[in-house]
């Protein structure tokens, strides 16, 4: 085996490839070509490290140190500097957002970001080569399905599970083992077990990220969930918008293939299994379990009613068992620690840990895990470094379209699945989305229903006519046309739909209506009964003003794509309501802070 | 002629090669939408025969899932994120700001068949929100402005 000095650790996940990670690498590579430095130092593409914010990231080990926001002009100056010299790069070295220090010779765990982290389901992404099936390997890979396949009966791995308390990370917080059990129990001449890697929650990431990653970790999992239920035969589904991580995907397949690891006879022992993509085309209720079996056996990715349950009769009409991308890879980890490890974290009735896709009006935006029970300030403030440009927080998305939206008030809040249903949200897929004053929170509700409006399959008449009925009503609120009486309807919709709805994605559509409605009934009030919207969002009901601050520059006349602002040079100018079409262009150009929204 | 005799042969190939599996209709559908660019009603009846399913059966998927397109998409395909990271970013803005440089409405095409503008779903890139996609590209932290000289780089591709 080759021994390197040094490995330049380059971000290839998502985030850091559209900041231009692969460039890096290339260049990388030349320059530690130019130095002779290729037989010392080696650069491996990893998957996502998690802070997005700061891509593309470089981090260079045995020092350990953390470059962000790296150029392809900065790589000559690392390698001249820190791979030949060993003198690390100051200026280059991430800066803290909490303490403001760029120090070079912190360790990782100590920064800000990453200190109220627990890194269980991201353990290896941003620490292997996902195309390089040795590197997990070195990391404990395979060496759980070993174990459970070597050293444990399939009872006992079933047992195993339900004993770490782990619950669906895909959103609906089933306990795992019990899902393995139902299973289990089932009597077939053939089982599957089966991935939902169709993440569709807008705003959640952390599935693509483990996917890229760690692509083996998912496939170990579903080894080891095969061998305790009993199937031969596994199909993962991923979203065809998700083209970095099925091609890892594909590469992983093949490379455990080749190692013996899935294929006949794994490990000498009479258990095969065998994995199978399949990509989906592009359909939110596709999430949806049995939409999700339907479309990979080939049909309109429709959902229909339970019972039957998948455990009994789901793809192909055999027994299924579907899990999470998230849930899978916290699997090989509780056979190889035990359950005992495992459930010694979390709260009373969510163990283990969660991974959150901080996004929206957030300063660090990227991927966090974190143990159950930590409480929203810690993940949006001490690690997501609170709202940027001073804004004054307002609202956290959780859920996603399931889900709903809470205010400064309750951030608080212990995140666990039963806190945040009793806060009037849910844990969902773990997409975060923070908002700030800046937004319209009756905006916010009329994007999530226009989302179901088009994502609903219609085979329900709740679901695809009563939330277009919603739309509407909210459509109007925020155009200014809103009536009397609107805020009733929405709420009359609401229940009948989430009593009536035939899955999942239905009976919970209403949630980010319902949950603004309880928080911010005020907006919706302002926006209906005095024609305004409190955040200066909505187009209908603001209007662009100049104030006595104008120094008649020209500037905001020049700009204005529809003439509605005149005005001599140097004295205050006006804009014309009747012509403004409000996009806002005059208040950019504008140099002395003289245009402001009423 | 000959350029759509070999895309059938290149389908036919890739029905022989999805035959009898489990589930074939979304593969094939996929690989087809592949080499056409769209899957319009003589793929589709190609694809039925080949796999010996219905009609019916195939519109039924092929309009059901939003990759498929029955009609021929431009040459750079646009695809703005409205994702709820993108959107809280202002995604919306940049996608007026496309419609009204390219002069076509959201899941329009070009009149020259070189752009198709779409609003998609989450591209999962939400840290760089907002974000948009061309024919695979993804451009992050974008604003209104940014959009014209984006645009003027493909125009200027040929």
């Amino acid at each position: 085996m080759e021994i390197y000095r040094a490995h330049v650790l380059v971000c290839g996940g998502t985030g850091c490839s559209s900041s231009g990670s692969a460039t890096l690498i290339e260049r990388f590579n030349e320059k530690i070509a130019e130095n002779g430095l290729e037989k010392e130092v080696k650069v491996i593409r990893t998957g996502c490290f998690g802070l997005c914010e700061a891509g593309p990231v470089v981090i260079v080990y045995p020092d350990g140190t953390f470059y962000s926001r790296v150029k392809p002009e900065n790589v000559d100056e690392i390698v001249t500097e820190h791979l030949l010299k060993g003198r690390k790069v100051e200026h280059l070295v991430y800066t803290d957002h909490a303490t403001h220090e760029q120090d070079a010779n912190k360790a990782l765990d100590d920064i800000t970001f990453y200190k109220y982290q627990k890194r269980i389901a991201l353990r290896n992404c941003g620490v292997i080569d996902p195309e390089n099936i040795d590197e997990y390997l070195a990391m404990d890979g395979y060496l759980a399905l070993e174990k459970a396949l070597t050293k444990m009966t399939r009872e006992e791995v079933i047992d195993e599970i339900l004993k770490s308390g782990l619950r669906g990370r895909g959103g609906g917080g089933f306990p795992t083992g019990l899902k393995w059990k139902f299973t289990y129990n089932s009597v077939s001449d053939q089982k599957y077990v089966a991935c939902n890697a169709d993440e569709g929650d807008p705003g959640a990431f952390m599935d693509r990220s483990i996917l890229e990653g760690d692509p083996h970790a998912i496939i170990e999992a579903m080894a080891i969930a095969g061998y305790a239920i009993g199937a031969s035969e596994g199909y993962i589904y991923v979203r065809a918008e998700y083209p970095i991580a099925v091609k890892r995907l594909t590469v992983a397949i093949k490379q455990a293939e080749e190692y013996g690891l899935l294929g006949d006879n794994i490990f000498g022992t009479d258990f095969s299994f065998r994995l199978f993509i399949r990509l989906g085309a592009g359909a939110f209720v596709c999430g949806e379990e049995t939409a999700l079996m339907h479309s990979i056996e080939g049909k309109r990715g429709e959902p229909t009613t339970r019972p039957p349950f998948p455990a009994v009769k789901g793809l192909f009409a055999k027994p299924t068992m579907l899990n999470n991308v998230e849930t899978y890879a916290n699997v090989a980890q509780i056979i190889l620690h035990g359950a005992d490890w495992y459930n010694s974290m979390g709260t009373e009735k969510s163990k283990g840990t969660k991974v959150f896709a901080l996004g929206g009006k957030i300063n660090n935006t990227g991927l966090v895990e974190v143990p159950m029970g930590t409480t929203l300030r810690t993940i949006i403030y001490d690690i997501g470094g609170g709202c940027p440009n001073g804004k004054k927080f307002k609202a956290v998305q959780t859920g996603g379209p399931s889900g709903g939206c809470l205010p400064e008030s309750l951030l608080d809040t212990p995140v666990d699945y039963d806190n945040l249903i009793a806060a009037g949200s849910m844990m969902g897929s773990g997409g975060m989305i923070v908002m700030d004053e800046d937004n319209c929170m009756v905006d916010i509700a009329r994007f999530y229903l226009d989302f179901i409006v088009d994502e609903s399959c219609g085979k329900c008449t709740p679901c695809r006519v009563g939330t277009k009925r919603m739309l509407e009503i909210l459509n109007r609120i925020v155009n200014g046309k809103g009536k009397e009486g609107d805020i009733e309807k929405l709420e009359e919709l609401a229940q009948t739909i989430k009593s009536t709805a035939l899955c999942g994605l239905g009976q919970t559509a209403p949630n980010p209506v319902l949950s603004t409605l309880h928080f911010f009934r005020d907006e919706y009030e302002a926006h209906i009964k005095e024609k305004r919207c409190p955040a200066h969002h909505c187009k209908a009901l603001l209007q662009y003003v100049i104030t006595d601050k104008c120094r008649g520059c020209t500037a905001c006349a020049r700009v204005c794509p529809a003439q509605a602002i005149t005005g001599e040079v140097k004295k205050q100018h006006v804009i014309d309501p009747d012509k403004c079409r409000k996009c806002g262009a005059c208040m950019e150009k504008c140099r002395f802070g003289a245009i402001t929204k009423m | 002629m000959d350029q759509s005799k070999e895309k059938f042969a290149q389908l036919q190939e890739l029905i022989d090669s999805h035959k009898g599996q489990k589930g074939a209709l979304m593969p094939v559908l996929q690989g087809a939408q592949g080499i056409f660019g769209c899957v319009s009603e003589d793929v589709q009846k190609f694809i039925a025969e080949g796999l010996g399913v219905t009609l019916s059966e195939v519109y039924g998927v092929a309009t059901f899932y939003a990759q498929f397109s029955l009609h021929p998409k431009g040459e750079y395909l646009i695809s703005v994120c409205l994702g709820t990271a993108c959107y809280v970013k202002g995604s919306q803005s940049v996608l007026d700001k496309l419609s009204e440089v390219l002069e076509i409405p959201v899941g329009g095409t070009t009149p020259d068949g070189k752009f198709t503008l779409e609003a998609t779903r989450c591209l999962g890139a939400c840290g760089l929100a907002p974000v948009m996609m061309i024919n695979g590209e993804v451009y992050g932290r974008l604003t209104p402005d940014a959009v014209p000289g984006i645009i003027a780089k493909y125009k200027a591709k040929d």
